[in-house]
C-alpha cells in the first residue's frame, strides 16, 4: 500500500510546484544518509489552500480567497476561511499549508491580546506592524530550516493609509497595489495589474469587487486546486468586513458545439 | 521532500499500520463514530479484529488512522491530559478542547508522526460535534468526516448521500454503508465494522460481523456466468 | 492588636498559638485601608467600578489605573497595594494566555480564579515573601455567562453576585444587597455602580478621588472595556445628583 495519504486517489504525480516554493520543494533528493537520524525539518505542505488575491481601491483594500483546503488533488475541506482578521485594521490571507496558517492565526491573536487588549496604552497594531511581525516570524522559521509553509497577503487601512504587502515561507516581502499568491501570481496578477494600476484612487467598491471576481473566475477555470466558492474581505476606514461564502458564476455553454480535437465534425 | 517523489520514511519498515476506513457523523442528539477492524504490516493482516474506536473521555471518542503506535501514544497522552483537566476544572472537557489537544500534538510533532485522527463526541456547550485532524495537523470541524486510506474511495458516496437533519438510525446506517463500501474497495481496510453512538445519555457500541456487512453491486451476476449459453455440449468422456 | 510584640506576626510561615497567620491579616488591613472597589454581576453582563483615591493634585488624571484587562473578556479591579494588584494582573494575563495556548479557547473565569488563588496562597507559605496586599475582583462573560470572583490575600476566592472590597465595603455591600442584580441590565448597572462609589466615598477624610469604571456585556461584544465617555459622564453626573438628594 502507498502509505502516504497525499498520494491516495491520485493517478500520477503533480508535476508542478503547488505553492511556487522553488527551490525549497525540490530539496529532498540529495540528502545524505548521514542526516537520516537527525531532526527532519523543511517538511512539505499537506493540507493546502491555493491563491489569495488582493488589490488597492478607492476606499481601501479588497482581498479574496476561495474556501478550499486541498489534500493533494483531493478537494478535502470545502468550507475553510482563508482570510483572517487581525485587530481592527488588518486582514491576513493565506495560501499554502493550512495547519501552519491556523498556527499563525493563533500567534497573531495572542499578539493582539498582549499588545492591544492588555497594554491599553493607546497604541494599536495596524497592517504595517502585523506584516513586519509576520515577516520576522517567517524569516526566523526558515532560518531554523523549519519554515511555515505559506504565502501570505497582509492588507489593511489605518490612519487613512492603505497598506498591502506580501510575505512568504522564506521571509521574502514586497509591496504593490495588486498582489496574488500561488497560481494567482501567474494567472491573476497580470489581469489585476491591467485593471488596477493607475486607477487605485478612483476604483469604486463594486468595480474592485468585479475585478477580483473576474480574476477568481479565471483561476477557477485554470487552477486545478481551486473551487467556485470564495470570500471577499474589504478593509476601509470603517473597519474590516469579511463576506460570507459566495458562489462564482461560470460559463460553459460555448463548449456544447465543440467536436473532436481537429478535423472531426460530428 | 517534494510532492513528486515522496519518499518519506514516515512509516518505518515493518511498522504496524492502520490502513483504515474511519468515520464520524453528527446528528441531532449525538455523534456516530465507526471504523473497520484491519491492521496490517505491509500486506499481512496483523490483526483482523482491531478496535480503532478509542475512548478519550466519557462522551468523547476518537477514530485512529495511520501508525498504530503513534496514534495509540497520542490517544493515551490526550486521555491523561483530559483526566487531569476534569479534576482541575471540576467537569468534563468539551469536544473542542479534546480535539485541540490532539491537534497540538499532531502539529508540534508533524515530522515524526503519521496520524490522521477524527474526534467525535457530545458536550453540554455545543451538543454533538466532529473534528478532523489530517496528517501534519490542522483542526477542521465538519458535520461528517471520513479518514484513512479507504476514505478516498467513498467521498463521492458520502457527498451524494449525506443529508442534514437525519436521526440516529439513519446516521448509523449511513456509517455502516459507507464503511462497507470503503472496505470493499480498499485492500488495507476490512474485517468487521465497529460503531459507537455517543449521546448525552451515554455511549452505545454496535457491531457488524465481517460476513454480514451491507452489500451493494458486486458484479458477480455479470461475470459469474457467460452472457448466453454456448449451445455446445461438453465433450463426452469415452469410457475405457 | 493582640498580635503585636508576641513575635508570631513576623513571618507568614509562622502560626500564632491559636492558629492564625498575622501576616495575612495585616495584608487584609492594606486592602481595608484602600479605596473601594466593587463588582456587579447582572442579567447580561458585569460592571467593575473603583474609587481611586488621588493623593496629589500633581498626578495626571487617569494615571495609575486600578482596573486592568487580563484577556479580551476578563477584567480585574484591585484594591490595596496597587503594585501588588498590577503584579497579580500580570500573572492573570500569563495564566489566561497559557489557557489559550493549551486549549485554543478563552479561559473560563472559574479556571483563572482557581489558578490565581493557588498563586496568591503560595505567598502565605514562606518566610521569604510577604502575602499580597491586595484583593482582586475578577469579572468576565465566558461560556457559562457573566460571573465575578474575589481573590483575597489568603488565596481563597469566592464567586459573587455583587462584591465590594476596600474602605467603603460595608456600606457598598448594603447598597448592593438592595439591588435586584439578576434583573438589571449592564447599562443600568453602570449607573448603580457609579452611584455606590460616590455614596461610599467619605468626603470628610479623603479629599479627591477618580471614578473608574469598566464593563462587559452584549453592548461591548463580550469584551472588557472602559465604560464609554458619554455613558460614564452621564452616570457620574447622576451619581452626584443622587448623592445630593440622599444628603
Amino acid at each position: 500500500m502507498d502509505h502516504f495519504p497525499t498520494n491516495w486517489g491520485r493517478p500520477k504525480y503533480d508535476g508542478f510546484d503547488t505553492n511556487a516554493t522553488y527551490p525549497f520543494h525540490d530539496h529532498g533528493h540529495n540528502q545524505s544518509a548521514a542526516f537520516a537520524g537527525a531532526t527532519q525539518h523543511t517538511q512539505q505542505p499537506i493540507v493546502t489552500g491555493t491563491s489569495v488575491l488582493a488589490i488597492k481601491y478607492k476606499d481601501g483594500i479588497m482581498m479574496a480567497a476561495d474556501n478550499l483546503a486541498s489534500y493533494g488533488s483531493l478537494a478535502r475541506f470545502k468550507g475553510v476561511q482563508r482570510l483572517h482578521p487581525i485587530g481592527d485594521y488588518t486582514v491576513v490571507g493565506a495560501s499554502g499549508d493550512m495547519s501552519d496558517f491556523q498556527y499563525l492565526q493563533h500567534v497573531l491573536d495572542g499578539l493582539v491580546i498582549s499588545e492591544e487588549i492588555n497594554a491599553q496604552d493607546g497604541h494599536t497594531l495596524g497592517p504595517a506592524e502585523i506584516h513586519e511581525y509576520l515577516s520576522q516570524v517567517m524569516y526566523s522559521r526558515r532560518s531554523k530550516m523549519n519554515p511555515l509553509w505559506n504565502s501570505l497577503l497582509v492588507g489593511g487601512v489605518k490612519d487613512g493609509q492603505r497598506f498591502l504587502a506580501y510575505v512568504d515561507l522564506l521571509g521574502v516581502t514586497y509591496f504593490a497595489s495588486t498582489l496574488a499568491t500561488g497560481y494567482g501570481a501567474y494567472i491573476a496578477q497580470p489581469l489585476l495589474r491591467k485593471a488596477v494600476e493607475g486607477r487605485e484612487n478612483t476604483l469604486t467598491e463594486p468595480e474592485a469587487r468585479g475585478i477580483l471576481e473576474e480574476a477568481l473566475r479565471v483561476l477557477f477555470y485554470r487552477d486545478a486546486r481551486s473551487i467556485n466558492q470564495y470570500q471577499i474581505a474589504t478593509i476601509t476606514a470603517n473597519g474590516v468586513d469579511i463576506s460570507g461564502s459566495l458562489k462564482l458564476e461560470t460559463a460553459w455553454g460555448f463548449a456544447e458545439g465543440i467536436r473532436g480535437y481537429g478535423s472531426q465534425t460530428q | 521532500m517534494n510532492m513528486n517523489t515522496i519518499d518519506l520514511d514516515r512509516l518505518k519498515t515493518g511498522e504496524v499500520n492502520l490502513g483504515t476506513s474511519i468515520m464520524a457523523v453528527q446528528f441531532e442528539g449525538g455523534v456516530v463514530v465507526g471504523a473497520d477492524s484491519r491492521t496490517t504490516t505491509g500486506s499481512y493482516i496483523a490483526n483482523r479484529v482491531t478496535d480503532k474506536l478509542t475512548y478519550i473521555h466519557d462522551r468523547i471518542y476518537c477514530c485512529r488512522s495511520g501508525s498504530a503506535a503513534d496514534t495509540q501514544a497520542i490517544a493515551d497522552v490526550v486521555h491523561m491530559a483530559l483526566q487531569q483537566f476534569t479534576q482541575a476544572n471540576g467537569g468534563p472537557p468539551s469536544v473542542h478542547i479534546a480535539a485541540t489537544l490532539f491537534e497540538s500534538i499532531c502539529y508540534a510533532n508533524k515530522d515524526a508522526l503519521s496520524a490522521g485522527i477524527i474526534i467525535g463526541g457530545w458536550d453540554k456547550e455545543v451538543g454533538p460535534s466532529v473534528y478532523n485532524i489530517p496528517l501534519g495537523g490542522g483542526l477542521f470541524r465538519q458535520p461528517w468526516a471520513i479518514g484513512g486510506s479507504g476514505s478516498t474511495y467513498v467521498y463521492g458516496y458520502c457527498d451524494a448521500t449525506y443529508k442534514e437533519g437525519w436521526g440516529r438510525d439513519e446516521t448509523i446506517q449511513f456509517v455502516k454503508n459507507t464503511l462497507s463500501l470503503a472496505m470493499s474497495r480498499d485492500g488495507s481496510s476490512g474485517g468487521v465494522i465497529r460503531v459507537a453512538v455517543i449521546t448525552e445519555d451515554g455511549v452505545e457500541r454496535l457491531f457488524v460481523p465481517g460476513n454480514e456487512l451491507p452489500t451493494f453491486w458486486e458484479g458477480l451476476e455479470v461475470l459469474g456466468k457467460p452472457a448466453k449459453p454456448l449451445g455446445v455440449v461438453p465433450m463426452a468422456i469415452e469410457p475405457l | 492588636m493582640t498580635s503585636i510584640g508576641t513575635g508570631y506576626d513576623l513571618s507568614a510561615s509562622t502560626y500564632s498559638p491559636d492558629g492564625r497567620i498575622f501576616q495575612v491579616e495585616y495584608a487584609n488591613k492594606a486592602v481595608d485601608n484602600s479605596g473601594t472597589a466593587i463588582g456587579l454581576r447582572v442579567k447580561d453582563g458585569v460592571v467593575l467600578a473603583v474609587e481611586k483615591l488621588v493623593h496629589s493634585k500633581l498626578l495626571v488624571p487617569g494615571a495609575n489605573r486600578r482596573i486592568q484587562t487580563v484577556d479580551r473578556h476578563i477584567g480585574l479591579a484591585s484594591s490595596g497595594l496597587l503594585a501588588d494588584g498590577r503584579h497579580l494582573a500580570n500573572r492573570a494575563r500569563d495564566e489566561a494566555a497559557n489557557f489559550r495556548d493549551n486549549y485554543r479557547e478563552p479561559a473560563p473565569l472559574k479556571a483563572l480564579a482557581d489558578r490565581l488563588g493557588l498563586y496568591v496562597q503560595a505567598y502565605t507559605l514562606y518566610s521569604s515573601v510577604r502575602p499580597f496586599g491586595c484583593s482582586a475582583i475578577l469579572g468576565s462573560i465566558d461560556k457559562d455567562g457573566p460571573s465575578i470572583y474575589v481573590i483575597e490575600p489568603s488565596g481563597v476566592f469566592y464567586g459573587y453576585h455583587g462584591a465590594a472590597v476596600g474602605k467603603g465595603r460595608q456600606l457598598a455591600k448594603t447598597e448592593l444587597e438592595k439591588l435586584k442584580l439578576s434583573e438589571l441590565t449592564t447599562r443600568e448597572a453602570v449607573f448603580e455602580a457609579a452611584r455606590i462609589i460616590h455614596l461610599v466615598h467619605d468626603d470628610a477624610k479623603e479629599k479627591e478621588f477618580e471614578l473608574e469604571m469598566s464593563w462587559i456585556g452584549d453592548e461591548t461584544n463580550g469584551r472588557h472595556v472602559p465604560v464609554p465617555q458619554d455613558l460614564f459622564e452621564e452616570a457620574d453626573r447622576k451619581a452626584k445628583e443622587a448623592l445630593e438628594n440622599f444628603e
